[in-house]
This record gives structure tokens, sequence and C-alpha cells, in this order.
């Protein structure tokens, strides 16, 4: 089914603004995405009409916010296919959800000497955290490479794979480059090697169908606010056993059963991982952002956003000094590039003026700017509501930049 | 020249742009016309990192005159610091400490130092001013 994206435009009220007088055209979606006047309607709703605190109060409202919170809990179920609705943890984003693996796992699974893998195109989220725990259980990060296209170096991963490697965590997309990580075999590799698999899939669902169950993934993390859905909200999925095993990491209210001085024994699943209130509005909100994804089908938007990034990618390779970095076979909506040898910020700036909003700098993958010894790039990263004519006035603004730098 | 006539000059002179793309072009050019920054003040103590953008800047007394050096890697920051060093370069530590940089605001260059731009400018102006207070407690 092809998408009527003047329709779907229509529901994002911010796209009607302009900058410095010029229509916003808005390509840092891979920063955050702009959204639906629905789910701007649904979290006002949730605090004019049930505002109260959740799985607690015997009065009215606390039932209402209560079942709109779970409804939005099995809607992200159904979403991702996880099997039961309690793998599903709400948290304040992937960076809470990457936190809380490290920390459950590292206190649950980890001894000295134990492997974490990750790659070279990781977001800072998800290589931080697995630093600290790992200094603080004496356990060793080892890095899978990528090559000059920005692809994973299979080979060296099955290399880095050993005995010792109790999780493998890997981004499904890559924000930095586009590269769509070939991560079922990723996860086919590691759990032949007896090591479990968190997916980190910030970039993925909401350009990609992304069904855990079918990936048989043990974990997976995605923020909400990159799905249409309000900041302050993310996803962290597990699988029960795991869950079940795992040592929470934040205590207070809401994940106990009983409390004593001396000892306190854990509320069950998902509880046991949502300590103190969480962002009800937000959950709720981020339930209504996954039904505005699902009535469009991620197939569609994701047919749409390849088309939107080959023209895009097309169009830029016409452009005189132009370099893509990240050319990996398989690319889901974001193009990173330098035009000659113009700072990034230098062209970010300009193109702001002209009502064209990009990414600048390393995006928070460092090593990856490492690996290419560039300061950083310029990222255009594209959502179902971007057009081919935005695209055409970008790639108009990037030649007309690049001349002046003659 | 005092800091103000030379702030009343930088204003004259971008008042003659109607475009932003004519001040930006007047800004590179500032920028490749910056004097070159010596290599061997390119050191971290001299680095101010604006996570987007780097600037770095060296500060001398000469003849109870504080002069600068100063370079990014941004061209229109780089032009942007040319300014500051033709408004405060050559001028006594009590001036600089004195005069407010106001011709940023006045030809509408105020969002370039604003702290969410993380450019290294602000960062430069607090150090200026900072390298002229260290060299007026030395001469007290």
């Amino acid at each position: 089914m092809s998408l009527n994206i003047d329709k779907i435009r229509e529901q994002f009220p911010i796209l009607k603004s302009e900058i410095y007088g010029k229509p916003l055209a808005y390509f840092d979606n891979a920063a955050t995405t702009h959204k639906p006047q629905r789910v701007i309607n649904r979290v006002n709703e949730v605090y004019e009409t049930i505002n109260s605190n959740i799985h607690r109060g015997v009065h009215y409202l606390s039932n209402q916010a209560t079942l709109a919170y779970e409804e939005a809990r099995n809607k992200t179920q159904a979403f991702i296919n996880a099997k039961n609705s309690y793998e599903v943890i709400f948290t304040s984003g992937a960076t809470a959800a990457i936190n809380l693996l490290a920390n459950s796992f590292g206190d649950t699974y980890i001894n000295e000497g134990d492997e974490i893998l990750i790659s070279t195109m990781e977001h800072h989220s998800n290589i931080v955290p697995w630093q600290m725990m790992c200094k603080r259980k004496k356990a060793i990060l080892k890095v899978i490479p990528i090559n000059n296209d920005g692809d994973l170096v299979l080979e060296e991963f099955e290399k880095l794979l050993s005995p010792k490697t109790k999780l493998v965590a890997v981004t499904c997309v890559s924000n930095a480059l586009g590269t769509v990580n070939p991560y079922e075999e990723i996860i086919v590799k590691a759990h032949a090697n007896n090591s479990l698999v968190m997916l980190d899939a910030s970039q993925a669902v909401q350009h990609l169908k992304v069904d855990v169950q079918e990936l048989d993934t043990d974990f997976l993390v995605f923020s909400g606010h990159k799905i249409y859905g309000p900041t302050g909200t993310g996803v962290f999925y597990g699988k029960e056993k795991f869950l079940n095993e795992m040592e929470p990491w934040q205590g207070g209210g809401e994940m106990i059963k009983t409390v004593t001085f001396e000892e306190t024994s854990y509320n069950e699943l998902p509880f046991k991982f949502e300590a103190g209130t969480p962002n009800i509005a937000g959950a709720i909100g981020l339930g209504e952002a996954i039904d505005f994804v699902s009535e469009l089908g991620v197939e569609n938007i994701a047919a749409y956003e390849e088309d939107l990034l080959q023209y895009a990618t097309d169009k830029f390779n016409t452009i005189d000094g132009m370099r893509i970095i990240g050319t990996a076979q398989k690319k889901a909506s974001v193009i990173s590039f330098l035009v000659k040898d113009i700072h990034p910020f230098d062209m970010g700036t300009m193109l702001d003026k002209m009502g064209l909003a990009v990414r600048t700098g390393h995006h928070c993958a460092q090593p990856i700017m490492a690996f290419y010894k560039i300061p950083g790039t310029l990222r255009a990263s594209f959502a179902v509501y971007n057009t081919k004519e935005e695209i055409d006035r970008l790639v108009e603004g990037i030649s007309k930049i690049a001349a002046l730098f003659g | 020249m005092t800091i103000k006539e030379i702030q009343e000059e930088i204003i004259e002179e971008f008042a003659s742009f109607d475009e932003w793309m004519d001040k930006y072009a007047y800004l590179i050019e500032l920028g490749n016309d910056l004097e070159p920054f010596d290599d061997q003040y390119r050191k971290e103590q001299n680095l101010l990192d604006g996570c987007q953008s780097k600037v770095w800047l060296h500060a001398w007394m000469e003849d109870g005159k504080v002069h600068y050096m100063g370079d990014s890697d941004a061209i229109i920051v780089k032009g942007i610091v040319a300014l500051m060093i033709r408004a405060l370069s050559g001028q006594s530590p009590d001036d600089i400490l004195e005069n407010e940089l106001s011709f940023v605001d006045e030809i509408g260059l105020k969002d370039h130092l604003s702290p969410t731009r993380s450019n290294g400018l602000v960062a430069m102006i607090k150090q200026m001013r900072l390298f002229a207070l260290a060299f007026k407690a030395k001469q007290a």
C-alpha cells in the first residue's frame, strides 16, 4: 500500500513551522522525530481526564490510568511481538534501558574475566554503560570492527566470540552511518556460542519490522521519542526467563512485594524493573505513537523511506565534492556526509538559515569518527513525513553553500 | 582605536549586508584572512573544545597591551574569532575588562554566542577576559 504523505504531514503541527521565514524541512529524525497531533492529544487527555498514580489506588481515576498504561504495554508487546506483555518494561529511554540491562545483567551473570561484545558503530549509550559495568565487575569489553563501507566485519565477530562472551550488544541500525546490521545472523552465531544478545533497536523500530520472537533476541531496547512518541519514554524487552533471574537495578516503590528493614522481596514482572512512578502519560502517548506507526504499516513506511533514501543518495552523489560516509549495502534512512573540506558546523549553520534542519557533529558515536579520521559529519535522516521536494531543497542548499567555499 | 570605535566600525561594515548569505561569505573571508595560528601554541591548554567546533586561543603581553592569536577548525567560527581579536587585541587589560562585546548582537550573530551552540565561542570570550585579568594581576 502506498502512503498518502500529504495526509500524514497534516497530522504533524510542527511541520507547518517557518524557520527564518523559510518552510521547515526537518532532516534530524534520527535524533528525534516529531509528534503527530494524536500523540500530543493523547498525552494532554491523560492529564486532563485520568491523571492519577497507577497500580496502587482503589479509586476510579487510578484504575483508569492503570488500564491505559497497561494498554500501552499491550500495544508495545504486539508491536514487537513479545510473547508476554510483562516482558515489556517501560523506561525513560533507550539509554535508561541499556543502563538497566548493564547493571542487572552485570550483577547477575558477570564474573571477573567475562566478556561483553559490542561494535565500533555503537551509540555512546551502548558503549559507556558496558564500560562502567566491566570496570565494576573486572570484565572485558571487546569491539567488533567495521570496514570502510561501514559494515561490520563478520569474520572478526566470529573470531571474537569466546567461551567467555556472555553478551553481544549491538545496534540494529547505525545512527551515524545508517548501516543495517545482519542482526539475524549475529543472534544465530551468538546463541551457537551460548552467548546472549541485546539489540539496540532505537534506529530500527520506526523503519523496519522487528519481531523479537522471530529474531529470538534475548533483549531489545528502543526509545519512544524516535518513533513519533513523547520524549522520556523507552522500552526494555527481555525474555521472561532472564528477567526473572536478573536482579533489579533501581529500588523504590512499585517494584517491591514486602519491605522490612532486614529484607525486601521483589514484585513480579514487569513491576520489578519499574521502580517509582513511571512516565505514565508518556507511556500512554507512546502507545498512541505505536498505533500511528502500526496503522500506516511499518512495511509501508520502510518502502517509502527506502525510496526517499535512494532518491537522496542519487541526488547527493551529483554534488561536486560530496563524500558519503557509510556506504553499506543495506542502509536505513540516514545519510552521513561531508562536502569538500567544509567543516560540518559551517555547512550545518548555513543550511539552518535556509530552514533545513540537519545534525552536525559526531552523533554520539566518536569511535566511528575516529575510524574514519574525521571530526564529524553532517547527517540527514528521514522520517515518513519527509518528501522528495524537501530533499531537492536540501541538495540545492548544499550545492549553494559548497559554491560559496569555491 | 578604542574597543568602542572598533566595534562601531564592525557594525558599520555588517550594516551593508542585506542577505545572511553575504554576511556569512564575509565571515568566511575574515576567517581565511586571519593571521595563521602559530602551531607551537596549538596545545591542550589553549584548546576550547566546543563539541561542534574547536577554538584555539593564545595570548601574550607586550608594552602593557594584551595580544591574542586564535584559530578554529570551522571557518564561520574562525571569522567570528577574527572579529573578536580585531576588537580586543592590542588593548590594555583594563579596557578589555571594562568593555562588553556588544557588536555580536548588533550584527545579528548572537545565535553563535549562545551556550547551546557549543561551538567554543562563549568559552573563548570568557578566556579572553581571563587572560586580561591574569595579565592585570601580574602587572600589579
